[in-house]
């Protein structure tokens, strides 16, 4: 209940034994300060560093690289929670759609052979522009638009939320 | 045209230029309509003679000029009965059901005349009919059997397109149904009268009629509308693989397919049914109540091991797949972030979905070969599973240290606080 | 020593430092059987700058607007170096600060340290508990989940259900008719700028008051120590208190990185504006009670609506709460009796609606 800010010795007791006490509970203290204190600052440290993969936001993702494509082939690539199909067509130009078929949600393909998109699953067929053209699926793939900046291939959702 | 109301028209000298308007108006309105006697009398008659102007209103037929007299003859001009109902002119009356396929087809089997109304409508459909088994039954004067009326409906006649047509093809296995689900009706044909009852337990009733899939098949889809009749034992699977394409390709090659030929089974039919098709299940491939291949195959032979590895193999990818999923939940639930590896989960599903389609190749080989790249997928999955709980874990092991830390300092005030009070 | 020393000359001469800060050292904390109450302020005070914190280092990599703050929130969660720890504690300590100033307000109801000359601290308050829930209800929305898109129409309706005022107002909450990313903007403004700025100067009043006027005795107590001096017993505010209310802000850290740890925050679903609304979309645990009562109400209670009762009689509660020192008397037993019993009748039924909302369908 004393207020007082010096401690009170020990009267019967040896001086070393309080000062020895008063050393601990400092190194306790200042340890555990510090050790907080790290703890606290190291993670924050780390938030501040952005990181290597950025963020461009939900609507844009980058496919591929330049060069990584042959011309008349596709390539699966993910799309925030869902799969995109980039394809390079045969005369070099790039588009995008929608991986996720309109009929079962089956992950659609590339055809080289018949320049078309298709589904394994029950011979769904699209255009490359994702014009649903024969079997089941009932819907057109969704387009998305494409640009090459540098030597990155970026996908872009068309709508605006 | 000489109407009635034309010879109303007067003479314009004399009246005011207003009582010539509302006149002018009115006669090139009347010039537009035909006159209808028929209506006049049928519109009120009961049934079966009655036919009221609305229930016509809604008639295709109607809504493109047609008129009653463009099937029934007659004269709708003359108020007269006998005059408007006179056989020696043209009036045929109320059609004898043999007569209709032939009054139908007069026009719509004339390509210059439909031309006129829809040039992409077909022209066949009364050809068609001659091959079918309804009309071939007609023409052996069975008059029980469906003619163009019974399925499209007459007077209140539908486009197929429109939603409320008996012909739309989500209303088609209800139209079949009407005297192939009819046990009475059908009472001296030798066919079943159950097809209806479980079609409408079938995968493609669900897909079509709940879930509005219109490439799923109805009756007309197998059978063909006009020219209904059954494919045909050997014919069965060419019509399952329009749609079913890489099932009847690896049927095709496989053994069953000269099996089933030499003994004159029906194909796909035999293990899946024809009306009744069900969701089919990996347990199909197993001994319980669903087997399907212990009917024929005689346990211990080697198409019953076959079998049975096949069955291990989808069991060993399915439960690949779960057991992934499963870790994913675990490490999803306790916060960690796994979507990049639940979306090549759909990867493996889709191998899943693969192998089962090959199944019908009866290949274990094959059937393999999507196995592996599933199990090769799902096992990187649980992988990445397993690196989330591993990073949770870490997290655990951080906290602990802080909780340390934090727990230090809280001694060490206590202390400190206890000396400077004591 | 001699470091400290100098620097407080150094301070002194240009701040006036040990005039400034002797009052501290002569504030006193009473101290009794419920002494404990009193830390409830500082650990929401402290809750509050932990949220000013995480909440300045959330806005580095977050992105307003309907397009990417759902997939930033994401970002943080997943590729962010302690993103998901930073958001985590962001969001449990609004939790947890919400749930302290409230019992930090009843509290002081039951202390009664709201009796003159310390109404205006009640007031400053009470106007601080009504940001933080605004806090709460902005914040709740900037991740642009399912659930937070869903709660703020189904919230911003119900304030458009207020007579008169209740359309503009309902309109200038959402930035048009609509929840939309405009909502969003202007949610993030509320949340980052407008309450801030408020908060930050009502807390200077509350805390420059509960200095001025030093820290408020239970009544008979009071009457105790004034009768018999000897009796009173008193803690130095700094370092004795001080020490203690660390020691309770190093729990608080404590349990706050425990519940981030174990018990991550969901990042949910992308809202999807066309979407219909999930079935039993409730608002969160703080705003439940009013929820709750709003459904429990019949479609008409005599000629009027039965929601806009609900909310104008809520409107009217928060008035009197806000002037309830002033109805106090300075006849002290009939008074206080009162109001206790109106107290105990406000906590039994927040905390009641609020269970009871959690459990309803």
């Amino acid at each position: 209940m004393a207020t007082g800010d010096q401690p009170v010795m020990n009267p019967g007791g040896p001086l070393s034994g309080t000062v020895a006490r008063r050393r601990f509970v400092e190194a306790l203290l200042g340890g555990g300060f510090l050790a907080t204190a790290v703890a606290f600052v190291y993670p924050v440290l780390r938030y501040l560093v952005p990181p290597k993969t950025s963020d461009l936001g939900g609507d844009s993702v980058v496919a591929a690289r330049v060069g990584e494509l042959k011309p008349n082939s596709g390539k699966i690539f993910r799309f925030g929670s869902r799969p995109g199909l980039l394809i390079r067509t045969a005369d070099g130009n790039y588009r995008a759609l929608s991986a996720t078929c309109t009929h079962l949600s089956c992950t659609v393909q590339y055809r080289d052979d018949l320049r078309e998109v298709w589904c394994a699953c029950h011979n769904g067929k699209y255009n490359l522009d994702g014009r649903n053209l024969s079997g089941p699926p009932p819907r057109p793939l969704e387009a998305f638009d494409v640009q090459v900046r540098g030597d990155e291939i970026f996908v872009r959702r068309r709508r605006e939320a | 045209m000489a109407t009635s109301q034309n010879k109303k028209r007067s003479r314009a000298a004399g009246r005011p230029h207003w009582l010539l308007g509302f006149l002018l108006l009115a006669v090139s309105l009347s010039f537009g309509q035909t006159k209808n006697s028929c209506l006049d009398c049928h519109s009120v008659l009961p049934e079966p003679l009655g036919v009221t102007a609305e229930k016509f209103s809604q008639d295709i037929h109607a809504q493109k000029g047609l008129t009653c007299a463009s099937c029934h003859g007659g004269d709708p001009a003359s108020d007269d009965a006998e005059k408007a109902m006179n056989r020696k002119t043209g009036w045929r009356g109320h059609i004898e059901r043999k007569q209709i396929p032939q009054l139908c087809g007069s026009c719509h089997s004339d390509p210059a005349y439909i031309r006129q109304f829809n040039p992409s409508l077909r022209t066949d459909q009364l050809a068609q009919y001659h091959t079918s088994v309804h009309g071939k039954r007609l023409a052996m004067d069975d008059t029980k059997v469906a003619v163009c009326t019974d399925c499209h409906s007459v007077h209140d006649l539908r486009a197929p397109s429109d939603p409320r047509s008996s012909v739309n093809p989500v209303n088609v296995a209800k139209t079949c149904s009407r005297c192939h689900a009819d046990a009475n009706y059908m009472k001296g044909y030798s066919i079943p009268t159950d097809q209806f009852a479980k079609y409408t337990a079938s995968v493609h009733h669900e897909a079509l009629a709940v879930r509005s899939d219109l490439s799923a098949p109805t009756c007309t889809t197998c059978h063909g509308n006009h020219g209904a009749a059954p494919p045909g034992v050997d014919k069965v699977q060419n019509v399952c693989s329009t749609c079913h394409v890489f099932q009847a390709q690896m049927y095709e090659k496989s053994s069953h397919k000269d099996a089933f030929q030499a003994a004159s089974f029906p194909g796909c039919v035999v293990c899946h049914s024809n009306h009744g098709i069900t969701h089919p299940t990996d347990a199909m491939l197993g001994t319980g109540p669903q087997a399907t291949c212990m009917q024929c195959h005689t346990p211990g032979d080697a198409c019953d091991q076959a079998r049975a590895a096949l069955l291990t193999d989808l069991n060993q990818l399915d439960q690949a797949i779960k057991h992934a999923d499963q870790a994913l939940s675990f490490a999803e639930s306790s916060g960690m972030e796994v979507s990049e590896a639940r979306l090549a989960q759909n990867q493996a599903r889709d191998s899943l979905t693969k192998a089962r389609v090959t199944i019908h190749s009866f290949r274990k080989d094959l059937v393999d070969q999507d196995i592996q790249a599933g199990v090769a997928t799902a096992a990187r999955n649980l992988q990445a599973g397993q690196k989330a709980m591993a990073e949770r874990n870490y997290r655990r092991l951080g906290l602990g240290i802080s909780l340390l830390a934090i727990s230090i300092v809280l001694a060490g005030l206590w202390l400190y606080i206890r000396q400077i009070e004591s | 020593m001699n470091a400290s020393r100098s620097l407080r000359a150094w301070l002194d001469q240009r701040f006036d430092w040990d005039n400034l800060v002797a009052p501290l050292r002569k504030k006193t904390v009473p101290l009794h059987r419920l002494s404990y109450w009193y830390f409830l302020g500082g650990i929401t005070f402290f809750l509050f700058l932990i949220q000013v914190l995480t909440g300045i280092l959330l806005l580095l990599y977050y992105r307003p607007g309907a397009n990417e703050a759902f997939e930033s929130v994401q970002y943080i969660m997943t590729q962010v170096q302690f993103g998901w720890l930073i958001r985590s504690i962001h969001s449990w300590s609004a939790n947890l600060m919400i749930f302290t100033a409230f019992a930090h307000m009843f509290s002081v109801l039951f202390l009664k340290a709201y009796r003159k000359p310390h109404e205006l601290t009640w007031v400053s308050g009470v106007i601080l508990l009504f940001l933080v829930m605004g806090f709460g209800f902005s914040g709740y929305l900037l991740p642009w989940n399912t659930l937070a898109f869903f709660a703020t129409k189904v919230g911003t309706e119900i304030t458009g259900q207020v007579p008169l005022i209740g359309k503009p107002l309902m309109i200038f909450l959402r930035g048009g008719e609509e929840v939309t990313g405009a909502t969003l903007s202007r949610f993030f403004g509320f949340h980052v700028a407008l309450l801030p700025g408020l908060a930050t100067l009502l807390l200077l009043i509350h805390l420059l008051l509960v200095q001025r006027l030093g820290i408020s005795v239970p009544p008979r107590l009071e009457m105790e120590w004034a009768a018999n001096p000897a009796v009173k017993r008193e803690m130095k505010f700094f370092p004795n208190f001080l020490l203690r209310e660390l020691m309770a802000w190093y729990v608080a850290l404590g349990v706050l990185g425990a519940l981030a740890a174990i018990f991550p925050w969901n990042l949910g679903v992308k809202a999807d504006p066309f979407a219909p609304a999930p079935a039993g979309i409730k608002p969160e645990w703080y705003f439940l009670f009013m929820f709750q009562t709003l459904k429990l109400l019949p479609p008409k209670v005599g000629f009027i609506d039965g929601e806009i009762l609900g909310v104008l009689a809520f409107g009217l509660v928060g008035l009197l709460w806000l002037l309830l020192p002033f109805f106090e008397r300075d006849q002290p037993s009939r008074s206080r009796h009162w109001i206790t019993g109106v107290a105990v009748f406000a906590l039994a039924y927040i905390a009641g609606m609020t269970v009871y909302g959690h459990f309803a369908k």
